[in-house]
């Protein structure tokens, strides 16, 4: 149980980005976070792992304030799956998994034989296995981003905090990503994701919150709160949202931009094509 | 991925009924279907660094030593070697030939070698450390001003004629004192606490430096000027047990302290953010680190001089044979740099009829040597 009052967060006393935002998140429950660039929602989600310091407000786990938690505690309860990202030395897939069990190592101690089977459990559940001796640098976006979702699943947290963990996959693998972490919150584990695509929040959440300048605009079941009227306020773009059936008893909602042709500033137009015959 | 809220997309789960897709482990897994995951994983995880690394490292290491002791204008063989140890401890009376043999083996030979193995090693795990932490593989162990700042305690010893003892002391503390300031300095860069050190390093390093030249303007052109300046190209020519006893606990502490911390420096290395949300204090870690390496770097400086290149490249070539990962790394970057600096130290005392201070000798043989492994390394850093 995860609970976030009146948080305020930014990255400096003078530039608060986020104004007193409260939530909480319940054992088991997938979130989803979405807004307009800029709105707040990494800020939010590094300062509620500790990541950056707060400004204000208070962060619970199971009733405990985490600002008194060593990183250690911290990562017992969190795991963090950042967006993929440059590494400097190509470790192989095995030992980057193998990284989220660091909070369970005594403090002198090398991974033991528990350590390596629930890495090796976490590496099967993404289905890279196959990949455990290669190099991290040399994997595909999207294989990198399963390697980072093992290596949280090898922290054994009970809330996974996602900044787009889907940004770079391809349209298969972000349903394959989101179906697994989709099973995870069914088996207890909190989710905690940032996300651009209103699909994705339709696809596997419980729940939505919107965030809009800062503050909370909604919070609420995915299909209540991604309406025409909240994409427009945030995104300022109309949108068309849908159900659509899928079959076998299913339905699935859908959030389609209304693209109109936009129209290019004539004189600009001219100016850019300066010189070209 | 921007594009991903044009496509009409999507979408299957009713609200409600999810698909259990993680079965529950307990109740699927029986006992055999457990222990034979075990032995999979074990498998999986079973660490495959080459055995003729594993053996060809230390093994060089010791031929090195025993080639080393046969080197040079008294040569010991090793059935000399050992029948001279053995009559050391022995405590026989010597005379003549025993007892020459006797004082290079323990006041010459002995002290010198180990004391190459410890500089080398030493440089080579301070750079090692270095580059992980910094993640950076061009980062070598004096960048946060270990070396400028024990070279000024140098050279104010030796201007004031202070005793050698007093002199490696003195280095050794302005060494120290030079990362100090540095650390102190990474405050003023607050958005990124590696950016800080690295500026406070060349801030500090600058500022010692000149303080070098201006003991240099004072010194005697005829006596000081030569000694300090022979001094700052790094020689082992003096070595005696003295410098082994000055270097040896510093060393011992730093090599401890950087193995202590080699699991974390994997996980220091993938970024302070990641680092943190996996457990790691990084503020505590990086400062074991700081003090490990600036050990190694200040006392290895305040007995041999300033020798460059060997932490940067020794800790390549260890990349390169058995990977990234600090847990081997670092065994092996200490085991290559020890073999390294005693053959480059081989060179400098046999090469010419006058020693050649050995800093020069890194730097000539490194620049090719990095070159070549810079064009043949793929896997060694991306």
């Amino acid at each position: 149980m995860l609970e976030v009052r009146d948080l305020r967060a930014g990255y400096s006393a003078d530039n608060e980005i986020v104004h007193g935002i409260s939530f909480s998140l319940a054992d088991g429950e997938f979130c989803c976070i979405i807004g307009a660039n800029g709105c707040g929602k990494t800020t939010t989600l590094k300062t509620v792992l500790g990541l950056l310091p707060r400004l204000g407000g208070e962060v619970l786990i199971n009733g405990r304030e985490t600002a008194q938690m060593r990183e250690r505690e911290l990562a017992l309860h969190f795991a963090y799956i950042p967006q993929i990202h440059q590494l400097p030395f190509p470790y192989r897939v095995k030992d980057m998994v193998l990284m989220g069990r660091t909070p369970h190592m005594a403090r002198l101690a090398a991974a033991s034989a528990d350590d390596k089977r629930v890495a090796y459990a976490a590496l099967c559940q993404m289905a890279i296995e196959d990949l455990a001796d290669k190099s991290y640098t040399e994997l595909s976006g999207g294989q990198q981003q399963l390697v980072l979702i093992a290596r949280a699943l090898a922290q054994q947290p009970d809330i996974l905090v996602m900044d787009e963990p889907t940004a770079s996959l391809d349209f298969g693998n972000q349903q394959l990503v989101l179906s697994r972490m989709r099973g995870l919150a069914d088996c207890g584990t909190s989710v905690l994701m940032v996300t651009h695509d209103p699909a994705h929040a339709f696809y596997c959440a419980d729940r939505a919150i919107v965030l809009h300048e800062g503050v909370i605009l909604k919070d609420g079941a995915p299909t209540d709160v991604i309406t025409a009227e909240t994409m427009l306020e945030i995104y300022n773009t109309e949108v068309r949202v849908d159900r659509v059936d899928v079959g076998e008893g299913r339905t699935g909602c859908a959030c389609i931009p209304i693209v109109r042709k936009s129209a290019l500033d004539e004189r600009l137009l001219a100016e850019l094509m300066r010189g070209k015959s | 991925m921007s594009s991903a809220s044009v496509e009409p997309t999507v979408v299957a789960r009713s609200a409600g009924t999810p698909e259990p897709a993680g079965t529950s482990a307990g109740s699927a897994f029986d006992d055999a279907a457990a222990a034979a995951f075990a032995d999979e994983a074990a498998e999986a995880y079973d660490e495959k660094v080459p055995i003729w690394v594993k053996i060809a490292l230390p093994a060089g290491l010791v031929g090195i030593v025993l080639v080393s002791f046969a080197l040079g204008k008294y040569s010991v063989s090793p059935a000399e070697l050992v029948d001279g140890i053995v009559r050391h401890f022995q405590g026989q009376t010597l005379a003549g030939d025993d007892l020459s043999l006797d004082k290079v083996i323990f006041n010459i030979r002995i002290p010198r070698i180990l004391l190459v193995v410890m500089v080398g090693a030493a440089l080579s795990a301070a750079g090692a450390s270095f580059q992980g932490m910094f993640r950076n593989p061009l980062v070598s162990p004096d960048l946060l001003g270990a070396s400028a700042g024990a070279g000024l305690g140098a050279c104010i010893g030796l201007l004031l004629g202070w005793s050698t003892i007093l002199t490696q002391l003195m280095a050794f503390a302005t060494g120290l004192l030079a990362v100090g300031i540095a650390v102190f300095m990474n405050r003023m860069v607050k958005y990124d606490r590696l950016l800080g050190l690295v500026l406070g390093g060349i801030l500090v390093s600058t500022l010692f430096q000149a303080g070098t030249s201006i003991v240099k303007l004072c010194a005697d052109v005829n006596d000081k000027l030569p000694s300090i300046t022979y001094w700052l190209m790094g020689s082992f020519s003096g070595a005696n047990q003295h410098d082994l006893a000055i270097a040896v606990i510093p060393m011992i502490i730093g090599f401890v302290l950087i193995m202590l911390e080699r699991w974390k420096l994997n996980v220091l290395s993938l970024g302070e953010d990641e680092a943190r949300s996996l457990g790691v204090n990084t503020k505590r870690t990086r400062m074991l680190v700081i003090v490990a390496a600036t050990l190694l770097t200040s006392v290895s400086v305040a007995v041999s001089g300033v020798i460059g290149w060997i932490g940067l490249i020794i800790p390549h070539l260890a990349r390169a044979l058995v990977g990234p990962d600090h847990r081997k790394l670092l065994p092996a970057a200490m085991l290559l740099g020890a073999s390294y600096l005693l053959i480059v130290d081989d060179f400098a005392r046999c090469l010419l009829s006058m020693e050649i201070p050995i800093g020069i000798l890194t730097a000539l043989l490194g620049v090719p040597f990095f070159a070549i492994i810079f064009h043949y390394n793929s896997k060694g850093w991306s």
